[in-house]
């Protein structure tokens, strides 16, 4: 399975990506070029994390308009999976691939730790390697990872099934102390409705390893590669 | 035309102005005048330190380039790989504006690393503040520049993707008013991939990239160089301000550009900005460099040449091109979407020329202008050593009280409200996350791992430079040590007060002697540096604070160790001996508001065969957990042990001392000590192989599953709850910092 990592100027999980991708078994990554415009020969897309266009103005907002963008509207509306991680999720929902909005952290601070997450669905193209309920334990990295929708659209994400990952504590639970950056109802991860476009603020490329302490970001990219 | 009271206020002496007229031939002109006074400011030339500078041992048989020769140097690290690091200060510009005080910091030393051809791949940084407790307007002051050098680097590190992997933060009265910021990048490259900064070949043209010239930061050299006052805010004109963006664009397309061959030499533009860059690579080069003002971007307008030449504005790089090549760099610079132009060219006179059109604005011999600074041999106060320590003077401190008084003192307590700000896992390789006693890194690229500390005590600075700088070394590289990583290399920062005043450069010449002779003695050379003088506010010198950056390869990743306890049940071991040394400790400090007494000896011989037997034990798959007895002393180890790991562990331990103070047994700071925790069916072949080593050891308990630490010392027991401890040492920063 090809993937293909996007490289905006200021990306700079894009290394990262290509290098955990290219280590799981099936997998293969290869970066694409943000002015470039076509994804043929690629079989899913990464939205890296990252300071795209410095997050000026607001992040992902400049990305959204950058000429690959269009193809991977094209490319997602075809059905292909499309995976955007930390400033990947902005961009994603600043292109409206995915409702809502990323604001500011509640407590101003930039953040980087490890956080328990909560699999919430594990029917879905990009947890079917994990069961629901089962806890993953994959760091966040952001100064803007509090997730925003009005309470229309969150009423439908909780009726499709979209909420993929919630932030827990290590029982599990989705309180609010477990809760990183004041994102409603905790929630960390969610695709769209076709199931097919996935933004999480987390970053599952960084628990790809051992030497890293944590190996459950394997779960995102093994799903994937169970399903297509 | 140039009245004495320009060039007084060019910081330029009378004598050098001689200087400068013989060189000349007649007198500078108002532009020429300020380009001197920044290249001979301290900051850029060195002039006050640099005969002490050459104490320093800078070669090796790892060492690929020399400290001086280069923006950083060059140490080998095996299989044809390298690494270039340096330290570098932003003390003043912090001081008057900390967020982009502290973020250009972080952008200035990341360009030293790039411009030699190296991706950088960690950053650490050492801090100082003045204290952040209480409500005084000092207080609030001081939390304020805190908050906001932590924000600066948080904001420019983690947008450009270098991960900030470690560093150390001290809190003291000395440096209220004037904060340190120390900011440590480290890059890796080929061998083959090694960048010069000298403008070679004849009629090469100079291209300048990066962000447009705007008036900011006029001169900042030259204000770095002189005392902080009451006035110093109206400098704040010489602060510059960040665009990690920019930079990010600028290292891609220099890495790039550099991977195409067609670079003859680049030179980042930092301290003295377009001055600094032509005038260095054309003496490196041995060659003349004439490029026109006219033609630099420039994001205001009508700036003089004076200005253009003087400005600091950021993110910008100096590239001299092979000639012939000038369309594929264009290339580049255009795909990474970067101000560039071609402003001038390689020549041979000599000289450093500037055009503004058809007129002459400067025209100065270069490598006279580089490299002839006045050299100064300040005179030094006469030394004297630190009155010793009367111990029954001072009263001797409930034990149970003193140790929460320590983890609570802001320079002990964790510093996670410090590096959870900072992206410290971007480029997949912190393997030890920070808050142990040195950062591990793997370097992807280059499939090695490094280890990385940063180390100063400016209390035995204070009391005894020369000893306090022999013991930085040696803390470095223990803690490098109880990782499983070799010591290979340093870096330091020097920052001291005004040198003209004797008793600061007494301090400054005994801090570079014990440097230089410890460096020598761990085999780890100098790989460059930075001096940061005229430390001093309103009230007085800093303490001096000679920070050592220093570098160590960890050759198997099974040796990675950390300093958290691993398992109830294994053997506590100290290695080395139980110490009394109270001078000049945390505890005299945090308790009886002491800075006192001579501080811990430095035995060499004890000091190497302590940590080349954790090293040994190490390798041997021995240990599950080693930490060094640093601020606070054994009993800060022990708990730090017990707490900083995920889960709270707890240890029972019993002392057999040499004192009857339960004080001097639980909180001296005597050297060469490590305490290592080994599977209990180890510990008597690991303490028959420190013996057979000569290496004082014993063990002193075990470690317990309950969250409990019991240590029995001079017939008395004393217990503390860790979840307490924990709770103090762990969140004393967030709530004083007000989250």
């Amino acid at each position: 399975m090809k993937f293909a990592v996007l490289r905006f100027p200021g990306s700079n999980c894009d290394q990262d990506c290509v290098h955990a991708l290219n280590a799981i078994p099936g997998a293969s990554a290869d970066y694409v070029w943000h002015k470039d415009t076509s994804l043929a020969g690629f079989d899913a897309v990464v939205v890296p994390g990252g300071f795209s266009y410095g997050d000026y103005l607001r992040c992902g907002a400049i990305a959204r308009f950058s000429p690959i963008m269009k193809s991977v509207r094209d490319f997602a509306a075809a059905g292909a999976p499309v995976i955007g991680i930390c400033n990947g999720f902005q961009i994603l929902c600043e292109s409206g691939l995915l409702p809502g909005a990323l604001v500011r952290n509640r407590g101003l601070h930039f953040i980087c730790a490890h956080v328990g997450l909560r699999v919430e669905q594990h029917d879905s193209l990009f947890t079917n390697a994990a069961w629901t309920g089962q806890i993953l334990n994959i760091p966040i990295a952001h100064g803007e990872g509090c997730y925003f929708a009005d309470a229309q659209t969150l009423a439908q994400l909780n009726i499709n099934g979209q909420i993929l990952l919630r932030y827990c504590d290590v029982q599990g639970r989705t309180s609010d102390a477990a809760n990183p950056n004041g994102s409603c109802e905790n929630i960390a991860g969610l695709r769209n409705k076709a199931g097919n476009v996935f933004g999480l603020m987390p970053h599952p490329e960084r628990a790809c390893d051992p030497a890293l302490g944590s190996t459950d970001g394997l779960a995102i990219f093994e799903s994937l590669l169970n399903k297509v | 035309m140039i009245s004495p009271e320009i060039i007084a206020k060019h910081g330029i002496t009378p004598d050098e102005y001689e200087r400068i007229r013989e060189i000349l031939g007649r007198d500078p002109n108002f532009t020429e005048l300020g380009v001197f006074s920044v290249m001979w400011s301290e900051h850029c030339s060195y002039k006050n330190s640099k005969l002490e500078l050459k104490k320093f041992p800078t070669t090796g048989p790892r060492v690929l380039v020399k400290a001086g020769e280069e923006n950083a140097g060059v140490i080998d690290i095996g299989d044809g790989w390298a690494m270039a690091f340096k330290m570098e200060s932003h003390n003043h510009p912090s001081a008057v504006e900390p967020f982009q005080g502290a973020a250009t910091g972080v952008g200035g030393i990341i360009r030293d690393i790039f411009t030699m051809g190296a991706r950088p791949v960690f950053s650490m940084n050492s801090l100082r503040f003045g204290d952040i407790r209480g409500d005084s307007s000092e207080a609030r002051t001081n939390r304020r520049l805190f908050e906001g050098v932590v924000a600066g680097i948080s904001h420019y590190g983690n947008c450009i993707g270098i991960p900030t992997i470690g560093g150390e933060v001290y809190f003291d009265d000395s440096y209220a008013g004037n904060p340190l910021v120390n900011v440590f990048c480290l890059g890796v490259l080929r061998h083959d991939q090694i960048a010069r900064g000298g403008a070679v070949g004849i009629g090469n043209p100079v291209f300048y990239v990066g962000a447009e010239t705007g008036r900011d930061g006029l001169a900042g050299a030259a204000f770095a160089s002189r005392e902080l006052t009451e006035e110093s805010k109206e400098d704040r004109p010489a602060v510059q301000v960040g665009d990690p963006f920019r930079e990010k664009l600028l290292l891609e397309a220099c890495l790039e550009l550099l991977a195409s061959g067609c670079v003859a030499g680049i030179q980042d533009m930092g301290a003295a900005g377009l001055t600094c860059s032509t005038c260095e690579t054309a003496s490196r080069g041995g060659t003349g460099v004439e490029i026109d003002v006219n033609l630099v971007p420039k994001r205001e307008t009508g700036m003089t040449p004076y200005e253009i030449l003087l400005s600091e504005s950021q993110e910008r790089m100096l590239v001299i091109v092979n000639k012939g090549e000038e369309d594929k760099v264009r290339a580049i610079f255009e795909k990474w979407d970067l101000p560039y132009a071609e402003v001038g060219v390689v020549n041979d006179d000599g000289m450093m020329r500037v055009r503004e059109g058809d007129s002459v604005a400067v025209e100065i011999p270069a490598r006279k202008l580089a490299d002839d600074a006045p050299l100064y041999a300040r005179e030094a106060a006469e030394k004297k050593s630190p009155d010793p320590l009367d111990l029954s003077a001072i009263p001797e401190a409930d034990p149970i009280a003193t140790l929460k008084t320590l983890l609570a003192h802001p320079s002990i307590a964790s510093k996670r409200w410090v590096w959870r700000q900072y992206d410290h896992m971007v480029r997949l390789g912190a393997t030890v996350l920070p808050g142990s006693d040195a950062a591990v890194f793997v370097v992807r690229e280059a499939n090695k791992i490094l280890a990385a500390s940063t180390d100063c005590n400016a209390i035995y600075c204070r009391q005894d430079p020369r000893e306090g700088a022999k013991i930085a070394v040696a803390e470095a590289a223990r803690n490098i040590a109880c990782t499983g990583a070799i010591p290979l290399a340093l870096t330091d920062n020097l920052n001291f007060g005004n040198p003209h005043k004797p008793e600061n450069f007494l301090q400054l010449r005994e801090a570079v002697e014990g440097l230089a002779e410890a460096c020598r003695k761990f085999d780890t050379p100098v790989t460059g540096g930075n001096v940061s003088l005229y430390n001093e506010s309103p009230a007085g010198a800093i303490d001096p604070t000679p920070t050592v950056g220093m570098v160590g390869i960890v050759e198997d990743p099974k040796h990675v160790t950390t300093q958290f306890f691993k398992e109830a049940g294994d053997a506590i071991i100290l290695i080395g001996n139980p110490g009394d040394e109270l001078g000049a400790s945390h505890y005299l400090l945090a308790v009886h508001g002491l800075k006192a007494g001579p501080p811990p000896k430095l035995d060499y011989d004890a000091e190497l065969a302590v940590q080349e037997a954790v090293r040994f034990l190490i390798r041997e798959g021995l240990v599950q957990s080693a930490h060094d007895c640093a601020e606070g002393g054994l009993a800060v180890a022990l708990a730090e042990s017990c707490m900083s790991g995920e889960v709270i562990l707890g240890a029972n331990v019993e002392l057999t001392p040499d004192s009857s103070r339960a004080d001097v047994v639980l909180f001296n700071e005597s050297q060469s000590r490590i305490v290592i925790s080994v599977a209990p069916d180890n510990a008597g072949s690991v303490l028959a192989a420190l013996e057979s080593r000569g290496v004082p050891a014993r063990r002193i308990g075990s470690v317990l599953a309950e969250p409990c630490l019991e240590i029995a010392a001079t017939g008395k027991s004393f217990a503390w709850s860790l979840e307490d401890l924990r709770q103090t040492w762990g969140f004393t920063i967030g709530e004083l910092m007000g989250s």
